[in-house]
């Protein structure tokens, strides 16, 4: 069943007077299970695309249907509500809350989703531990190391169970050890089911998923597959 | 909203000095407020005390000519006014809120009184009815009150108050001493003392002068007795006791008023009745202080007003450093309205705390003004709950331009900066 799907999506920013089209007539279905890179140099268009996915942008143009569901017209607050139920977000930066414990941070978008105290934070206890982080629970993300946070970022994006992974150029600020083992936690969430989808400019990285598309000057090339272990688009 | 609230704190803690420079608008407003509202009730409340005698309330009706009161010293017994009888004083019983109604006649300079050699001058003499020591609170305290008998007999009696045993007696007990009046001779019988506390029964501005300037006393016998030492049907005096200081008014306006349509023959007549109603003069009193505080207080809300500017400042300059935050908290799938109640709150709470503060410095304050320069203050409930509750209004009505702000993040923007 397909997860994601998009039809012509245009976006177009306007610079000065003139629009520019920063993504031209994206087409990408993206089926439950697989797990997909996304490739491009600075300015390609793919964090747009991204975000479009993301819900955190709206399309000038074309449809796109989530897990079934168009989301053409939707509310900012409806919008909210995918981004809690359906999406996880893994970014460059963390985006760790500085205050709060690995806990909190993780339990966060449980307390969004309505979850109630007690859940929230078994829940978060079981997401942490998946990732390895159970001794570190009640860090803050400054007594932790850059890969320990991308991990307690990876948690928080687990925990609402969500139907997929979108990862913002996951190792970017990671050395190549703490990369590697993020790499490893996503195949390993890929074995069991996860869908994710993944942005990277690093060959290397983008090499760890099954499948892999270009997007160059806001077109999007057909994935090739990596290991021919791939569903075909 | 506990989340926000222990968020909001978090947030006021890990900014200290910050904060308390932000809160020190507010601090210094609600204090002024408070420091003014309590110096202005303790005023208020001592003008009121001094003027109408704590718990006694009591209105005297009094005849006047020409607006000014009828006085029996100078005068002669005036044309087309009728003695008070019995049934005019039971009707007088009859109008709401009063408890008591007391005649009396009475001369406000006592004149050819003596005791041996010594001339009592200076104090004032009463004719007065059974009713007259219950309703002004006096008791007896030594010696025996008056009688049926004194008063069906028209007996030569007197009751005097401490002042006159002090000054025309030398602080030696009176009782069954002689006194002469306009060349009779009157038997003391006892003395009078207040009943319930020190402080004077003060009824018009002329007894508050009088007992600031003199303290010689006075004298009273029984009303029955009065027209044998100076004239009979002189105009009567009426004192009620009315159940509340705050009926006072109502209650001596509606015995003037009755008084003057029985009691006055002839429309176009120049007599009439008038409560001296201390109520009234006392509030003139008090909306004069008041006044004057009241535009101290509008200055003090413009620096509620200024704190509340500071306030939108610094929440502004949050949201701006809590981008990041909040780009992240939309895209976790914060709504709107859970980011601008995080922000609405930590404002609230913030400008709560000032108000919080500027109670206790405005009640400590207070109390030093007090104590240094010898003004009465009362703190008031009312104004500490009002003062609090402003300040959360306060929080809220300058934290919602930035809380709007925060709301209205475009994630994507949100999450670029970081």
């Amino acid at each position: 069943m397909a997860i994601l799907k998009l039809f012509d999506i245009c976006k177009d920013y306007q610079q000065g007077k003139e629009p520019v089209r920063v993504l031209k007539n994206v087409n990408l279905t993206v089926e439950e299970g697989e797990y997909l890179a996304i490739m491009g140099p600075s300015g390609s268009g793919k964090t747009t695309l991204m975000n479009i996915i993301g819900c955190l942008d709206v399309p000038t143009s074309g449809s796109y249907e989530l897990d079934g569901r168009d989301l053409k017209d939707l509310s900012d607050d409806e919008l909210a509500d995918i981004r809690n139920q359906k999406l996880g977000f893994v970014f460059q930066n963390f985006h760790l809350l500085p205050k709060m414990t690995a806990l909190d941070n993780v339990a966060l978008p449980l307390l969004y989703g309505g979850v109630g105290q007690k859940e929230r934070r078994e829940r978060a206890a079981e997401a942490l531990k998946s990732v390895g982080l159970e001794e570190r629970m009640d860090f803050l993300p400054n007594q932790l190391s850059g890969g320990q946070c991308q991990r307690v970022a990876i948690a928080r994006a687990m925990v609402g169970k969500p139907k997929l992974l979108l990862a913002d150029e996951p190792t970017g600020a990671l050395d190549t050890k703490a990369g590697n083992q993020i790499m490893e936690i996503f195949r390993a969430l890929s074995n069991e089911g996860m869908t994710i989808l993944m942005i990277t400019h690093e060959p290397a990285i983008a090499a760890c998923a099954d499948k892999i598309y270009h997007i160059l000057d806001g077109e999007l090339r057909t994935g090739e597959t990596v290991g021919g272990k791939s569903h075909e688009a | 909203m506990k989340e926000n609230i222990s968020l909001a704190f978090q947030g006021i803690w890990s900014h200290k000095m910050r904060s308390v420079l932000t809160m020190l608008g507010i601090i210094i407003g609600i204090a002024a407020i408070i420091t003014i509202v309590s110096t202005i009730q303790g005023t208020n409340e001592q003008i009121k005390e001094n003027l109408i005698g704590a718990g006694n309330n009591v209105v005297t009706v009094s005849l006047n000519q020409d607006g000014r009161e009828y006085d029996m010293s100078w005068q002669d017994v005036p044309d087309g006014v009728k003695v008070i009888s019995e049934q005019t004083r039971q009707e007088l019983e009859q109008i709401p809120h009063v408890e008591k109604v007391s005649l009396y006649n009475s001369r406000q300079y006592a004149q050819q009184v003596f005791y041996q050699n010594t001339e009592f001058s200076g104090g004032q003499l009463y004719g007065i009815d059974q009713n007259y020591l219950s309703v002004y609170g006096y008791q007896i305290k030594s010696g025996r009150g008056f009688t049926q008998a004194d008063y069906d007999q028209c007996r030569k009696v007197v009751l005097v108050d401490e002042g006159v045993v002090k000054s025309l007696f030398g602080g030696v007990n009176p009782v069954g001493k002689n006194l002469e009046i306009q060349s009779d001779v009157f038997t003391v019988v006892g003395v009078v003392a207040m009943s319930e506390s020190f402080t004077p029964t003060i009824n018009s501005m002329k007894d508050y002068q009088m007992y600031m300037s003199s303290t010689t006393g006075s004298i009273y016998m029984p009303i029955r007795t009065w027209p044998t030492a100076y004239r009979f049907d002189e105009p009567q005096n009426v004192a009620i006791k009315v159940d509340g200081t705050d009926a006072m008014t109502d209650a001596g306006k509606a015995a003037a008023d009755l008084l003057t349509q029985q009691q006055i023959q002839g429309t176009d007549s120049k007599f009439d009745y008038r409560s001296q109603d201390m109520l009234e003069q006392a509030q003139q009193l008090q909306s004069l202080s008041q006044s004057t505080n009241t535009q101290l207080i509008w200055i003090a809300s413009i620096s509620l007003l200024v704190g509340g500017i500071g306030v939108m400042n610094i929440m502004l300059v949050s949201v701006t450093e809590r981008t990041a935050e909040i780009g992240l908290k939309k895209a976790i799938g914060a709504k709107k309205r859970r980011i601008l109640m995080q922000f609405l709150t930590e404002s609230a709470v913030l400008t709560s705390l000032g108000g919080v503060i500027g109670v206790i410095s405005g009640v400590i304050l207070a109390q030093l003004i007090s104590g240094m320069m010898q003004i009465p203050v009362s703190i008031s409930p009312p104004a500490i709950v009002v003062s609090v509750v402003f300040s959360t209004a306060i929080g809220v009505i300058f934290g919602m331009l930035p809380a709007v702000k925060a709301a209205n993040l475009n994630p994507i923007e949100a999450l670029r900066r970081n």
